[in-house]
C-alpha cells in the first residue's frame, strides 16, 4: 500500500469538502473494494475519507411509499431488517447472498453501488425495483445511475447518501454463485410494482454490468409464473464469457436464475 | 493400551497453540537489524532481459541494496538441481536447462524473479521495485503440452530440443502386445488431469541472518524438510557449508508438497544476508504463491485396457504426456515415472502392463509433488477407465472390480511395486453397504421423477507411501537416501524429548509420536516433546511427504525406544538386583514380574545420569539414536464411492453422499487419520469439481487469485462418512501404512464417474464445473 492520510469527518458536508482539498481524494465505506485495491498498489488515493462513521449515512427507515436504505448502511443491517424484510424480503435475501460474513459486516450499499462490479448483487435490485439513488446534490434513477462496467452517474467527489426504493407487489432474487468470488455468475431480480409493470434485472451476465431483460418482462407481464418463461430464448450475444461460465452458458442461467426468481416471489 | 496410548484419539497437543494464535512461523519471527525483500519479478511468460536499471531505485529512502541474477551467477551460487535422474527409452540422460535463482538472461514463466530489492521496511523495498527499470525482448510461447510438442514450437532450452525433457517407458511392451492381440475387449480413454495449486495456508517465508564472526548462516523457512534444504544449500548451491548453516523450520502452516523445494527466494535471502551484512526477510504474498511455488499435476493421457471375454484384465497400455513447467523443480521428473507408472496395476491383477511417460518444458509455473503426488494421475486414470470398461462391458462397476481385484499377497505387479498385503474385498464391501450400493438404482428414478440427475461412482484406489528403501529409490535415480532417523533423550528427571528427522506442518506428530512414546513406557503424552524443525537439534533426517513420518520415522522412534529400553532395563535390574529379563515397564513404572518390586521411571534416569550405580562398564546418560530404511514401501488403499445429483438446468453437482472405507493398517490417532481423510479428500474433491490453473495462450495465469482460483470451501463438500478395513503392514513394527494423501488420490475418480453416470457419457474433464456439465448435458 502507498501512504494515504486517513480523515474520519463527521458529517456529509465536511467529508465533501475533505474530498475538494485532496489531490486524488478517494471515500472510503465497507473498504471491501477499495482497501485491497490499495493493497495490490493499483489505486493510490492521497486522502481516504471515512463515510462509514458518519451517522447520517447509516441507517434504514421507512417511507411513505417504501423505504431508504442509508448509503453506509452494512450488508449484514440490510439482510437482518425488519424493515426490509417486511416491506421487500427479497432485497434482505439478496443482501444475505453477498460475500460471507465478514464481507456483509463491513460491505455498504452505497459503496457496493458505486463500485458498479458487474458480477455485484445490488446493481440487480436498485435496477428491478425502479430505485432511486439519493446524493449529496441529487437524486438519480438507478435506470440513469449505472454506466457500464465499474462506471457510475456519479460526478467526481459526489456522495451517496441513500437508496430509495419504492414498495412492490411481487420481488424476488435468485443468483448462480460464482464458483470461486461467490460474486454472482449471473443472478437475476424480478419485480412486480404495485401498477403491474415488470421490471427484471440481470447481474453477472452483461459484459456491459447490470442489465434489464425484456424478453423476460414481457413474458412475465403476460403471466407472472416460472413457466411463462419456458420457451423464452435469451440471446448469448453481449454476454461475458470466461473460465467459469460461457456466454451461453450465462444466457441459460438468466433465464433459470428468472424462473427461480418468479418463484421466489410467489 | 494406555489412555494416550495407540488407538486414542487423544486431542492434539499442538493445537492450543494453533487455535488460540500463538504458533510461532517464519513472518513471526523478527531480528535485529532485519531488512526486507521485494522480488522483481517477470511481467512474461518467456523473454530475455536486455537490461536492469537500478540506479534510480538504489536512491529511494531505505534501500540497502538491489541485486540481479547476474550478480548470482557472478558468485558461482549454483543453478537449481533436480534431485532425481531419469533416463529416456533411448538411453538418454534427462534434458535439463539451466535454472539459475534470479534470471540474468532469459525469463521462461511469469513471475519469475529477475531481481530483488533489499529495505529497510517491505513497503520501502516495494516502492523502490517500482523504480527498477527492466527491459525484456518478448520471445513466442508455449504455454500448455500440445502447443510445447508441436514440430517447429518455440524452444524454451537449448538443451531441450522439441521441448522434450525425456521420453521414458516402463513395463514389457511386447507382452502388452500380445495381450491386446488376445483381447475379446479393447476400452479405451483420453484424460486430462487437471493442473492445481497447492495454496498451503501459509505463503512459503524465509528470514537469513549471516554472523561475520563465526562466518555462520541461520535460515529460517517455511520447510517441509531443513535437512534437506541445508544439504541442497551448501552441496549443490556453495552458499554456505553445512556446518556453518542453521535451518530452521519452524511451525509451518501446510505443505502439500509444495515446502519440501528449495525455492529461488530462499537461496536469494540466504545469499543475500551476507551480501548486504544484514538479516534479510522475505514473505511471501498470496499473488506469489499462485506464481512460484511449484504446481501439482497437469498430465494429458491415452489409456487403453484389455479384457478376456470373462472381462479379466489382460492388459493396460498408458501413454501420458506430463507438463514440468519451465524448469525442472527439486523432485518433478519423478513424480510423472516412479510416483505414478508404478501404481498403474492399481488394485487389480494385471498381466501385463506398457507405460509411456513424456515431459515436457513450457513456459508455465514449475510443476512438482503435490498431495499424491503421481498416485493421484494413476489412480484417476486406472479408476475412470474401470468404470468406463464396466459401462462399455454392460457390467455393475463394482464387481467388476472385485472380479479383477489382487487376493493373493504379496502380490507383484508387472510395474516394480510389490504389494505386501490387503483386502480389497472388505473395503468394497464397507463402502457398499454404508452408501447402501444396492438401493441406488430406486434412489436414481426417484430423483428422475424430479427432474435430477443422479450418479454413483465407485473408486479403488492404492497407493505408496513411506517412500523407500534407499538402495532401491537409488538404482532408480533418486539422487538421496530416504531413511529416518529419530533420537529419544530421557532426561534426569525422566521426561522425554523425541528429535525426529521428520517435520510436522498440520500433520499432529506432536501428538502422535508422543502416543507411540506413551504406549510403550504408559507415561501420559505431556511428558514427552516431539522435537523437529531444527538442523542444530536434531541429527539428520529427510522431513515430511509422502506420508512417511509414521512409517518411515515413527519406525525410527520405535527403533530408538527399544535401545532406550533395553538399557533402561538393565539400569533398573541392576538397582532391584534382578534378571534384566525379568523387568516390564508398566505405566512409567519397571516392574520385577511376579513381584511387588519396582522403580519408576524418573529413578530409572536419575540413576542413569548420576551415574553412582550403574552395571559395571555401563556408560552414563539415557539417550539413544536410530536411522530406519524401510524395506518397502506402505500399500495403503481403499473404496470411495459417492452419489451426487446433477441439476440439470445448471449443470450444477450436489452431494447425497460421499463413503469411504480406509486400510491404512494400524491408527495410532483414529481422530487425526480422519482429519487427515477429510482435508485429502476435500483436495481430491476440489481437483474434481473446482480447482483449474490456467494460463492463456501467450502464458498468462489467468487464474492467479482466489477471485479466479476455486478453492474447496466447506459448503462445497459433503459430510464424509469414513471406515476402517486395516490390515496390518507387515513391513514395520507398527503395522502402520500412512493416511496423508489417500483423500486427494482416491475422491477425484469417485466425482467424476458419478458425474458421468449421472449424465449418461464420458465427455467430461475435471474440474467438472457447472458450466462444463451443463454443456456436457446440453452440447
Ligand atoms: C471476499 C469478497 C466477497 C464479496 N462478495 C460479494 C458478492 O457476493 N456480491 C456483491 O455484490 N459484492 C461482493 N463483494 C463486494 C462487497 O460486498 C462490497 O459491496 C464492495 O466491496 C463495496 O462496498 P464497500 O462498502 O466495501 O466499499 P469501499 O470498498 O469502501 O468503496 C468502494 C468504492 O465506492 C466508493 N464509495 C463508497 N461509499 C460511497 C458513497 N457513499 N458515495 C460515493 N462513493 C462511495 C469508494 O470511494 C470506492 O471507490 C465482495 C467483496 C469481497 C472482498
Amino acid at each position: 500500500m502507498y501512504e494515504t492520510t486517513y480523515h474520519r469527518p463527521s458529517s456529509i458536508d465536511e467529508a465533501a469538502a475533505m474530498f475538494a482539498k485532496g489531490s486524488e481524494s478517494k471515500y472510503l465505506a465497507g473498504g471491501h473494494t477499495l482497501i485491497p485495491v490499495m493493497k495490490q498498489r493499483l489505486a493510490s488515493p492521497s486522502d481516504v475519507i471515512d463515510l462509514a462513521r458518519i451517522k447520517d449515512l447509516v441507517g434504514i427507515e421507512p417511507t411513505s411509499d417504501g423505504i431508504v436504505i442509508k448509503a453506509a448502511t452494512t450488508h449484514y443491517d440490510v439482510a437482518q431488517s425488519a424493515i426490509v424484510k417486511k416491506a421487500i424480503p427479497a432485497l434482505a435475501y439478496l443482501a444475505s447472498l453477498i460475500g460471507d460474513p465478514a464481507v456483509r459486516h463491513r460491505g455498504t450499499i452505497g459503496g457496493s453501488i458505486a463500485n458498479n462490479d458487474p458480477a455485484a448483487d445490488y446493481p440487480a435490485a436498485l435496477l428491478a425495483l425502479d430505485a432511486t439513488v439519493k446524493t449529496n446534490k441529487r437524486n438519480i434513477k438507478a435506470g440513469d445511475f449505472f454506466k457500464g462496467l465499474f462506471t457510475t452517474a456519479l460526478d467526481d467527489g459526489e456522495i451517496i447518501t441513500g437508496v430509495s426504493f419504492p414498495v412492490t407487489d411481487k420481488a424476488g432474487y435468485a443468483k448462480f454463485p460464482h464458483p470461486a468470488s461467490r460474486f454472482a455468475l449471473t443472478g437475476v431480480f424480478v419485480a412486480r410494482s404495485p401498477g403491474g409493470e415488470v421490471r427484471v434485472a440481470a447481474t453477472g451476465a452483461s459484459q456491459n454490468g447490470v442489465m434489464r431483460v425484456p424478453a423476460i418482462e414481457t413474458a412475465l407481464k403476460a403471466n407472472w409464473s416460472a413457466s411463462a418463461l419456458d420457451g423464452v430464448k435469451i440471446s448469448a450475444d453481449g454476454l461475458m464469457s470466461d473460465i467459469h461460465g460461457a456466454s451461453d452458458y450465462r444466457a441459460n442461467l438468466i433465464k433459470v436464475m428468472a424462473q427461480r426468481a418468479v418463484a421466489a416471489a410467489g | 493400551m494406555g489412555v494416550e496410548g495407540i488407538g486414542a484419539s487423544v486431542v492434539r497437543k499442538e493445537d492450543r497453540r494453533f487455535t488460540t494464535g500463538k504458533g510461532r512461523y517464519v513472518d513471526d519471527i523478527k531480528l535485529q537489524g532485519m531488512t526486507h525483500a521485494h522480488f522483481i519479478r517477470s511481467p512474461h511468460a518467456h523473454a530475455k532481459v536486455k537490461g536492469i536499471d537500478s540506479s534510480a531505485a538504489m536512491k529511494m529512502p531505505g534501500v540497502v541494496g538491489v541485486l540481479t541474477g547476474q550478480q548470482i551467477v557472478d558468485d558461482k551460487v549454483g543453478n537449481l538441481i533436480c534431485g532425481w535422474a531419469i533416463t529416456s527409452k533411448d538411453g538418454s540422460p534427462m534434458k535439463m536447462g539451466a535454472w539459475p535463482a534470479m534470471a540474468p538472461e532469459t525469463v521462461r514463466f511469469v513471475g519469475q524473479a529477475v531481481a530483488v530489492v533489499i529495505a529497510e521496511t517491505k513497503n520501502q523495498a516495494k516502492d523502490a521495485a517500482e523504480a527498477v527499470v527492466v527491459t525484456y525482448e518478448e520471445l513466442p510461447v508455449v504455454a500448455d503440452i500440445r502447443s510445447a510438442i508441436k514440430p517447429g514450437a518455440p524452444q524454451l532450452h537449448p538443451e531441450a530440443p522439441g521441448n522434450v525433457i525425456y521420453d521414458w517407458a516402463i513395463g514389457d511392451e511386447s507382452a502388452v502386445k500380445d495381450a491386446f492381440g488376445k483381447a475379446a475387449n479393447v476400452v479405451t480413454l483420453e484424460l486430462t488431469n487437471n493442473r492445481l495449486v497447492p495454496n498451503a495456508m501459509e505463503p512459503r517465508a524465509a528470514i537469513a541472518e549471516y554472523e561475520e564472526a563465526e562466518e555462520h548462516y541461520t535460515l529460517y523457512t517455511t520447510s517441509q524438510n531443513p535437512h534437506v534444504a541445508r544439504l541442497v544449500l551448501s552441496a549443490f548451491y556453495n552458499i554456505a557449508p553445512e556446518h556453518k548453516l542453521r535451518v530452521i523450520a519452524p511451525d509451518v502452516g501446510g505443505g502439500f508438497g509444495s515446502k519440501i523445494y528449495i525455492y529461488p527466494e530462499e537461496m536469494v535471502a540466504l545469499w543475500a544476508s551476507k551480501k548486504v551484512g544484514r538479516p534479510v526477510k522475505w514473505t511471501g504474498d498470496r499473488t506469489e504463491a499462485f506464481l512460484t511455488d511449484a504446481h501439482g499435476r497437469d498430465h494429458i493421457s491415452k489409456a487403453e485396457m484389455a479384457f478376456d471375454k470373462d472381462n479379466k484384465i489382460l492388459g493396460l497400455r498408458v501413454k501420458t504426456h506430463a507438463n514440468l513447467g519451465a524448469y525442472m523443480s527439486l523432485f518433478s521428473s519423478s513424480v510423472p515415472t516412479y510416483l505414478y507408472a508404478t501404481l498403474l496395476s492399481g488394485q487389480y491383477n494385471i498381466p501385463a502392463i506398457y507405460a509411456e511417460v513424456m515431459t515436457v518444458y513450457t513456459n508455465t509455473t514449475p510443476v512438482d509433488a503435490y498431495r499424491g503426488a503421481g498416485r493421484p494421475e494413476a489412480s484417476y486414470l486406472v479408476e475412470r477407465l474401470m468404470e468406463t470398461a464396466a459401462r462399455q462391458l454392460k457390467v455393475d462397476p463394482a464387481e467388476l472390480r472385485r472380479k479383477n481385484f489382487i487376493t493373493q499377497f504379496p502380490h507383484q505387479t508387472p510395474v516394480i511395486m510389490a504389494y505386501d498385503i490387503g483386502d480389497f474385498g472388505a473395503s468394497l464391501d464397507a463402502s457398499m453397504k454404508a452408501i447402501d450400493y444396492a438401493g441406488f438404482p430406486a434412489r436414481k428414478a426417484k430423483a428422475k421423477a424430479e427432474g435430477k440427475l443422479r450418479g454413483i461412482g465407485v473408486s479403488c484406489y492404492i497407493e505408496a507411501c513411506g517412500i523407500a528403501p534407499s538402495k532401491a529409490v537409488g538404482s532408480l535415480g533418486a539422487g538421496v537416501g530416504l531413511w529416518e532417523s529419530a533420537e529419544i533423550r530421557v532426561n534426569p528427571v525422566g521426561t522425554i524429548e523425541v528429535l525426529t528427522g521428520s517435520h510436522s506442518h498440520g500433520q499432529g506428530h506432536e501428538t502422535t509420536f508422543a502416543q507411540l512414546i506413551s504406549e510403550r513406557l504408559g507415561v501420559p503424552i505431556s511428558q514427552v516433546q516431539i522435537v523437529h524443525g531444527d538442523t542444530d537439534k536434531v541429527q539428520f533426517g529427510m522431513g515430511t511427504y509422502g506420508s512417511r513420518s509414521l512409517a518411515v520415522g515413527g519406525t525410527a522412534i520405535i527403533k530408538a525406544m527399544e535401545k532406550v529400553e533395553a538399557k533402561a532395563k538393565k539400569i533398573a535390574a541392576h538397582q532391584l538386583e534382578a534378571s534384566e529379563n525379568d523387568i516390564v515397564i508398566e505405566n512409567g513404572e519397571f516392574k520385577v514380574t511376579g513381584t511387588d518390586k519396582s522403580i519408576a521411571l524418573p529413578m530409572v534416569a536419575l540413576a542413569a545420569y548420576t551415574a553412582h550405580n550403574l552395571p559395571d562398564g555401563m556408560e552414563p546418560g539415557l539417550k539413544e539414536t536410530a536411522f530406519y530404511d524401510p524395506t518397502n514401501f506402505t500399500f495403503p488403499a481403499g473404496t470411495y464411492i459417492c452419489e451426487i445429483e446433477v441439476d440439470p438446468a445448471t449443470g450444477k453437482t450436489s452431494f447425497v453422499d460421499f463413503v469411504a472405507a480406509d486400510d491404512f493398517g494400524r491408527l495410532i490417532n483414529p481422530m487425526i487419520v480422519e482429519g487427515q481423510v477429510h482435508g485429502g479428500l476435500a483436495q481430491g474433491i476440489g481437483q474434481a469439481l473446482l480447482e483449474h490453473a490456467i494460463y492463456d495462450a501467450n502464458g498468462q495465469p489467468i487464474t492467479a487469485s482466489f477471485m479466479d482460483y476455486t478453492m474447496p470451501r466447506a459448503d462445497d463438500l459433503p459430510s464424509f462418512k469414513l471406515s476402517h478395513t486395516p490390515t496390518l503392514c507387515p513391513g514395520n513394527p507398527l503395522g502402520v501404512k500412512g493416511c496423508g494423501e489417500a483423500g486427494a488420490i482416491g475422491s477425484s475418480a469417485a466425482v467424476i464417474n458419478a458425474i458421468t453416470d449421472a449424465i449418461g457419457h464420458n465427455k467430461l474433464e475435471m474440474p467438472a464445473t457447472p458450466d462444463r456439465v451443463w454443456h456436457a448435458i446440453h452440447g
